[in-house]
């Protein structure tokens, strides 16, 4: 029988997997993670006495249905949690899963495998204490800890006010929310944002909510260092409207928006495109995630856009799918087209009202570590730049410096890594270059490979 | 620069290339390379780093000595650090077969002067504890060192410009012909910009599509594409000095003074050497990683992070083509490397210079002579199944016998 | 590749110098494992990562720099949260929940 198999269990993969096992197909759905939910709708460690109600407030009714419509799929399918995809080739994807590697064929793949916090390196980045934005949510959901006592959230990201409302629900004190956008660009974006005026209200009572609390909110400002000696102790910024700034903290959790994670898909041969808005790359579809070599891509790996879109794009990718199988889908193509249309838009003008302050590379001084894993500093890229007769190749720079090379495979220093190199040609064709993906995309134990020993 | 001109022409700036161009260049003659994409981006960039003199056909011995001598003045020379470490070789036997030929190797290696020492089972795992109960013997030969690759080229490339050698990155050569007088090169940029050379001496160099060039002068070099797969681990603390190396090249790996544990594992795969586009197949990954935790068991619990390949160009008797075309007079072959390049690069490059300048070489490359492919009964055909993945033998073109006119 | 490796200072539990601090509980068995050597509580479903730094400020240090580290996206996708889990297994602290019994070690070496 023909067999699809879906990457990631967040909305858009749970989506996908609810249209394609209404299908005759065989469903296999696979995700790292112990439990469906991806980022968005990441759920407690069982036996974890966390109020979730409390915690998403006005969400939670999206984000029990959303629980209630994947407990129902993953019975319905081949589920596989706890399970890393960590190759494909040859139409089949290769798994690791307890300590064990196993390989499924595919006549169609899914891949909704989301994205990743972006992050510009900065003085201290490194401190204990600094975690991604994304990272501050997903341990309070998951583990139901805060990242500390007293918490800044600073970068650039609609996440920010949302992660700081729910700090406050949860207990946690918010010492500042450090925006690096201004409010006029905000204001600029606003035709867009209006695309989804629900989403965008929300995001707009969060605001209110931190202000009624007295959490100081900072637009337009300079996040100059992290600062500490064995964990973060302070914030440093300029705000344009006052004296550079001190924000004493214990925490800090920090981001500029997501960047999809498009390893898979570069894997499978899918080209990929630098997506001049959100300023990521991202897999080249059509409007329904066709990328070609039987991958279908939907959610925040193909494009970034939210919660919702992701589940838009997970049904219509599916049917994609099923379409070129020469199968029917029990999908509302066109509304669901129009759908996510609207959604992207909205996603349009988060990207602008959200800037990722990517100019700012070019201000970093010399001895700022880029890369956490090899512990590469911004010099060292700058030096090996220069060498290369100033060619701001990215993977030249990983050649010679190591940027790059490490344990996370550029997930974290790329994007800082393209625009420290793009700086030190003058910005040109600023941060469009990217680093190469290979097999494994996350580390593998050897052992998986089992035992030949005698 | 359309319509460049210069005394030599090298088409390749691998490793090669430009360290034929530095050669020339302290032999004071104008000299231009022309590389398609960087300096370093093929093969020579991506290699496993070794610098193995034990085990080469005996053939290749003395150059591969020659090599050796210059390799150890490399950082003096370029004046830059490519992590060029003298650590040794260690061939390792898990059978009696193996043995057999590990003693046979060291024989050969001790009549060209080397210094190789044969180890027990008890000996090897005394001196490498780390090492599985497979083993049954060892040869270890200490002048045997290892280098970045990835830092190689570029800083060649560095030295040769700094003695005033052009080096043209980013310019693919399309075609190329002898009017006669001198050669004509059509070159291409990336952006469709047109770059022409001429050149009283060509040089090919031009790695895994170094058939192609030889083809524009009616030669043939049975030349095919392979990739060794090649696997890297996390930070690891050291725990191993020396290359560690089976020696049918089953397994073969190495640690980098950041500890990272680099590993190589035959035979190689079928890459695309048309769309330059290689991966290692998880299959392959899962095999060699089986074999390395069999032959180093500690290992298991460390963790893999990423693959890698390379388009490298072979010919079945596994010896490079170096020297004089048979067809045009001032074209000179460097090429068909066949897995061990970077170690004679520095060779190979110095033959090629002096044949250019002084009409005759000191070193010793006769065996390498691209005429061995128009001698019938030659050249000398290996079991390569030990070497190649059936896949990537199906489309080596048997070679042609047939000699070209002059 | 030498670095320093002390192990994390722990302290007990909400004390100033652990890094996370814990808003809901666990209503599962009690597990025990040992951290560095010295014995440690946690219960079934925490991760090791939380385990750890809800009493101690960092998780290991860098194998280069010898800083202390505490994990940095707290989803398996930075693997700076790499620690031992005994002899003969490694791995993320973040994304791996505590097994009763563990050894962890901090410490680049694997624990002995
Ligand atoms: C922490 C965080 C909070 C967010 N909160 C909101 C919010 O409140 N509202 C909103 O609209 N958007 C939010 N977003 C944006 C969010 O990413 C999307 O809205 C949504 O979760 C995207 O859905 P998805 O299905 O595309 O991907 P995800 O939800 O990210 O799910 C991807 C899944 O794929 C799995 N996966 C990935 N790669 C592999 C692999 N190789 N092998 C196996 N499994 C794999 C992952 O484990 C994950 O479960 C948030 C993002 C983050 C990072
Ligand atoms: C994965 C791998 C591991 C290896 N391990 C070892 C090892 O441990 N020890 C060892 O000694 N050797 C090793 N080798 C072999 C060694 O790397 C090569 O033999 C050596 O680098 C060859 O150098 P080169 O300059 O001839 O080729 P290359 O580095 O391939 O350079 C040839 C250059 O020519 C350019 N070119 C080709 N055609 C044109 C054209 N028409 N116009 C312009 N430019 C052109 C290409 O872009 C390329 O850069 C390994 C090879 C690989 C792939
Ligand atoms: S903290 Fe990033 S992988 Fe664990």
């Amino acid at each position: 029988m023909t067999r699809v198999v879906v990457v990631g269990a967040g909305p858009a993969g749970i989506a996908a997997a609810d249209v394609l096992s209404r299908a005759a197909v065989e469903v296999t759905l696979i995700d790292e993670a112990e439990r469906p939910g991806g980022q968005y709708h990441r759920a407690p460690a069982s036996g974890l006495q966390l109020d979730m109600r409390r915690l998403l407030d006005a969400a939670h009714a999206s984000y029990a249905a959303f629980h209630a419509q994947a407990a129902s799929v993953c019975a319905r399918v081949d589920y596989r949690p706890a399970t890393l995809v960590w190759g494909v080739h040859g139409r089949a994807v290769h798994l690791a899963a307890r300590g064990f590697a196993q390989s499924v064929g595919y006549d169609a793949l899914v891949l909704a495998t989301g994205a990743t916090d972006r992050v510009m390196p900065l003085p201290g980045w490194t401190l204990p204490g600094v975690f991604t934005l994304g990272g501050a949510q997903a341990v309070l959901k998951d583990q139901g800890c805060l990242i500390g006592r007293r918490v800044v959230f600073c970068g650039s990201s609609p996440l920010l006010y949302l992660a700081a409302v729910q700090y406050l629900r949860a207990g946690g004190k918010v010492a500042a929310v450090i925006d690096t956008t201004r409010f006029a660009e905000k204001l600029r974006a606003l035709p867009d944002m209006l695309a989804a005026p629900g989403v965008l209200g929300q995001g707009l009572r969060h605001m209110a909510a931190l202000k009624r609390r007295g959490v100081p909110i900072l637009h337009g400002a300079t996040i100059d260092a992290f600062e500490g000696k064995a964990r973060v102790s302070a914030v440093r910024c300029t705000s344009p409207d006052s004296a550079p700034l001190r924000v004493a903290c214990d925490a800090v959790a920090y981001g500029h928006g997501l960047r999809p994670e498009t390893q898979l898909a570069e894997l499978a041969g899918c080209t990929l495109r630098f997506d001049p808005v959100q300023r990521v790359h991202v897999p080249e579809t059509d409007p329904d995630g066709r990328a070609g070599h039987a991958i279908y891509v939907a959610g925040d790996g193909g494009s970034i856009g939210g919660g919702q879109a992701a589940a838009v794009s997970g049904r219509l990718a599916a049917a994609a799918a099923l379409h070129d199988l020469g199968l029917a889908a029990d999908v509302d193509v066109a509304a669901s087209r129009a759908s996510l249309a609207r959604l992207r838009r909205f996603q349009k003008g988060v990207a602008a009202a959200f800037r990722w302050p990517g100019e700012r590379a070019a201000a970093l001084d010399d001895a700022v570590i880029l890369c956490r894993c090899e512990n590469v500093t911004v010099g060292e890229v700058r030096a090996a730049i220069a060498l290369q007769d100033g060619v701001a190749d990215v993977n030249r720079a990983k050649a010679a410096t190591r940027c790059g090379m490490g344990r996370c495979q550029g997930r974290f220093c790329g994007a800082g890594l393209a625009e420290v190199a793009a700086a030190c040609v003058g910005g040109h064709d600023h941060g469009r270059d990217r680093l190469r993906v290979q097999t494994p995309i996350k580390p593998l134990p050897m052992a998986l490979a089992g035992d030949l020993s005698p | 620069m359309s319509g460049t001109d210069a005394g030599v022409a090298i088409v390749g700036g691998g490793l090669v290339g430009c360290m034929i161009a530095y050669a020339l260049r302290q032999r004071r003659r104008s000299v231009i390379v022309l590389e398609r994409g960087h300096v370093g981006g093929e093969s020579s960039g991506v290699s496993f780093g070794s610098l193995r003199l034990q085990g080469q056909h005996e053939a290749e011995l003395p150059l591969a000595l020659r090599a050796q001598a210059l390799w150890e003045t490399i950082e003096a020379e370029t004046g830059e650090s490519v992590e060029f470490r003298r650590h040794g070789h260690v061939h390792l036997a898990l059978d009696a077969e193996q043995q057999a030929r590990l003693e046979r190797n060291a024989r050969n290696a001790r009549a060209h002067g080397l210094d190789v020492t044969l180890l027990d089972r008890d000996e090897a795992l005394g001196r490498w504890p780390f090492l599985g109960g497979q083993v049954v013997g060892a040869s270890f030969s200490t002048r045997d060192a290892v280098v970045n690759p990835r830092l190689v080229a570029p800083a060649v490339a560095r030295a040769a410009r700094r003695l005033g050698a052009t080096i043209q990155e980013g310019v693919e050569i399309i075609a190329a012909e002898h009017d006669g007088v001198r050669f004509r090169l059509h070159g291409r940029t990336a952006d469709g910009a047109v770059r022409s050379v001429t050149a009283e001496t060509l040089v090919n160099a031009a790695g895994a599509w170094a058939g192609t060039l030889a083809a524009w002068f009616g030669e043939t070099i049975p030349l095919f594409p392979a990739g060794p797969a090649e696997l890297v681990t996390e930070p690891i603390p050291a725990f191993v000095a020396p290359v560690m190396h089976v020696v049918d090249g089953s397994i073969l790996f190495r640690q980098t003074e950041r500890g990272n544990v680099v590993i190589g594992g035959h035979p190689r795969m079928r890459v695309d050497a048309a769309t330059r586009t290689a991966r290692v197949p998880p299959d392959k990954i899962l095999t060699n990683l089986a074999r390395l935790v069999a032959l180093v068991p500690r290992l298991r619990a460390h963790q893999v992070i990423r693959s890698w390949t390379g388009i490298e160009g072979y010919v079945e008797d596994m010896m490079p083509v170096l020297g004089p075309s048979i067809s045009t007079p001032g074209l000179f072959h460097a090429c068909a490397f066949s897995g061990h390049g970077l170690q004679l690069g520095p060779a190979a490059a110095a033959a090629i210079a002096e044949l250019i300048v002084e009409g005759t070489t000191t070193m010793p490359i006769a065996p390498f002579d691209i005429r061995r492919f128009y001698v019938s009964g030659q050249p000398r055909t290996l079991s390569l199944a030990e070497e190649f993945q059936p896949d990537v033998l199906a489309q080596a073109a048997p070679p042609s016998r047939a000699r070209p006119s002059s | 590749m030498t670095g320093p490796s002390g192990p994390p200072a722990a302290a007990p539990e909400g004390t100033p110098s652990a890094i996370l601090h814990r808003v809901a509980a666990f209503d599962t068995p009690l597990l025990r494992f040992t951290l560095d050597g010295r014995p440690m509580q946690a219960r079934q479903g925490e991760s090791v990562l939380a385990a750890i730094l809800c009493h101690a400020g960092h998780l290991r240090r860098h194998e280069c720099s010898g800083e202390p580290r505490a994990g940095f996206c707290l989803m398996g996708a930075c693997q700076d949260c790499w620690v031992w889990f005994g002899p003969g297994e490694r791995g993320r602290a973040c994304t791996t929940p505590v097994a009763d019994g563990m050894q962890v070690s901090t410490s680049p070496d694997p624990p002995a």
